[in-house]
């Protein structure tokens, strides 16, 4: 199996005062070109480790992160990455945020080319006219967009979002899903979004990965096949609840708190 | 904009009327307390004193100043980013800290015997410091990692997150203690001249005030002190609202 992102048999233990703890034990997950991956699990299984290791911000103990067919062992400027806090920086306007990654990453683009990147993907998102705004005077929801605007500014191959809506109200939470399609229509990316909701995970990403309790593994893996775009609709619909159905049955095995045999299935 | 300079002038002004009454009311001769009616004529008497002490004790205030900006932000800068170092230096920092600067004034003096002007920066810079170095390193310290993530993933260097992250963020945390710092500094500089006197600056005019039983040149003094003081501390204003204004929030 490979992908173009692919992580193979990766094993982690942080050090802590009461010894090693394993948070991550032989997890393989590969994701196509295109393919947008969302990784479902109970909390602290090491759902964040794993964005870190995809983003080249720590090494495994053991195993392999392989990025466009490149073994991850730094840092790399091919990834865009977005977390829950927007962590915009609060003294530069919306633009000038959106376009920091420009002035790190090495790139051809002259500054107005770079201008006009940035004002492209804040108006797919709906923040024209903000551009010139604080962060300060934006609302969580509008951070968390210009956030995932800074996140794709530099055309990285890889998008990692780390529970990214996770701090929204539902239904700005709803609209930014519909943004997310809005996005990866206008500007494919290859993605991992670890998140809690399991609504999300079926609406947005082409495949589910539910992780199970620390040391996290793969626990299920659940392909959520598109008919053209999607609406929230769809959320409402009987495969959609059976879709969701299995997930929190799989949560709930994760967690421990459900009875299963030897496939994981609960009986 | 015209209340933002009427409303403290205001208060200025209802201050002075209620200290000039407390002194009518209890009939105060101006050996217990001067009133302020009676200080314009003892700043006309020695206004050339005034103006050259009032610049000796300014200039070697903003020295001291500049020099605890320098080593507090140097200090910060260590305790933030190692903490091992911030283990190691807060209970030392924390214990100079504590040390009255009275008795440390004595100290300085008989160490440089003569430099007086080396001495009272000296004094200003030790007075200073702390609150700087405080501030700095938790600032430093307190940044939230996400912050560095976002640019470390982008394979940003640790000097490259220092200049576009940690130092701006910290800013609004330096002002605020330069605040504190600024009036600390006047009375490091004050203790000096006071303490261990050489005739210069306002101290030793507050000292001849003494023993010259001049009590209105003293209160005056003091009024000139604290006018000093008010001045470097809009100075600073006006710093934070250039470098750091986009930390205040519009009113809502």
């Amino acid at each position: 199996m490979s992908g173009l992102i692919d992580i193979r048999d990766v094993t982690h233990a942080y050090v802590t005062e009461s010894g090693p703890l394993p948070v991550l034990r032989d997890l393989s997950i590969a994701i196509p070109e295109g393919g947008f991956v969302a990784v479902v699990g109970p909390s602290g299984c090491g759902k964040s480790t794993l964005t870190r290791l995809i983003a080249g911000l720590m090494k495994p103990d053991s195993g392999e992160v392989w990025l466009h067919g490149e073994k991850v062992t730094s840092p790399r400027s091919t990834v865009g990455m977005a977390f829950q806090n927007p962590v915009l920086l609060e003294w530069r306007s919306i633009l000038k945020n959106v376009m920091l990654p420009l002035e790190i990453v090495p790139t051809t683009l002259t500054r107005r080319e770079q201008e006009e990147r940035a004002r492209k993907l804040l108006s797919l998102v709906g923040l024209d006219g903000f551009e010139d705004k604080r962060p300060s005077e934006l609302s969580g929801g509008m951070r968390q967009r210009a956030s995932l605007c800074r996140a794709l500014v530099h055309q990285p191959n890889v998008l990692v979002l780390d529970e990214p809506f996770g701090a929204l109200d539902a239904f700005t939470r709803e609209d930014l899903w519909m943004t997310m399609h809005n996005l990866k229509a206008e500007e494919p990316f290859t993605g991992v979004m670890i998140t809690h909701d399991l609504r999300e995970s079926i609406f947005l990403a082409d495949q589910v990965v539910v992780l199970s309790g620390r040391p996290a593994t793969t626990q299920h893996v659940m392909d959520v096949p598109s008919t053209g775009p999607r609406v929230l609709d769809d959320l409402y619909t009987p495969e959609a609840a059976e879709r969701l159905n299995i997930l929190r049955r799989q949560i709930e095995i994760a967690q421990g708190r459900a009875p299963t045999d030897a496939e994981g299935t609960v009986s | 904009m015209i209340r933002k300079v009427a409303v403290p002038i205001a208060a200025i002004v209802v201050f002075l009327v209620l200290w000039e009454l407390l002194v009518w009311v209890n009939d105060w001769p101006n050996y217990v307390m001067a009133s302020p009616s009676d200080l314009p004529a003892a700043v006309m008497k020695f206004w050339m004193l005034f103006l050259e002490m009032g610049w000796q004790t300014l200039w070697r205030t903003v020295i001291g100043l500049l020099i605890a900006i320098f080593v507090g932000v140097a200090l910060g800068m260590i305790m933030g980013f190692w903490r091992i170092m911030r283990e190691a230096l807060y209970p030392l920092l924390v214990g100079f800290n504590a040390i009255p600067k009275a008795t440390v004034v004595p100290i300085v003096a008989l160490l440089f015997v003569g430099a007086h002007n080396f001495n009272t920066v000296m004094i200003a810079f030790m007075i200073s410091f702390f609150p700087i170095a405080v501030s700095v390193s938790i600032g430093l310290s307190t940044l939230e990692p996400e912050y560095r993530d976002i640019l470390r993933s982008l394979g940003a260097s640790q000097s490259t997150i220092f200049w576009k992250i940690a130092l701006p963020k910290t800013l609004p945390e330096f002002f605020g203690a330069l605040k504190v710092s600024v009036t600390l500094a006047f009375i490091g500089t004050n203790l000096m001249e006071i303490v261990s006197p050489h005739g210069r600056g306002l101290g030793s005019l507050f000292d001849s005030g003494k023993t010259n039983s001049d009590y209105p040149l003293m209160f005056a003094v003091l009024i000139a002190l604290a006018f000093l003081g008010i001045v470097l501390y809009y100075v600073v204003v006006v710093l934070e609202n250039i470098f750091a204004g986009w930390a205040e929030r519009e009113p809502s």
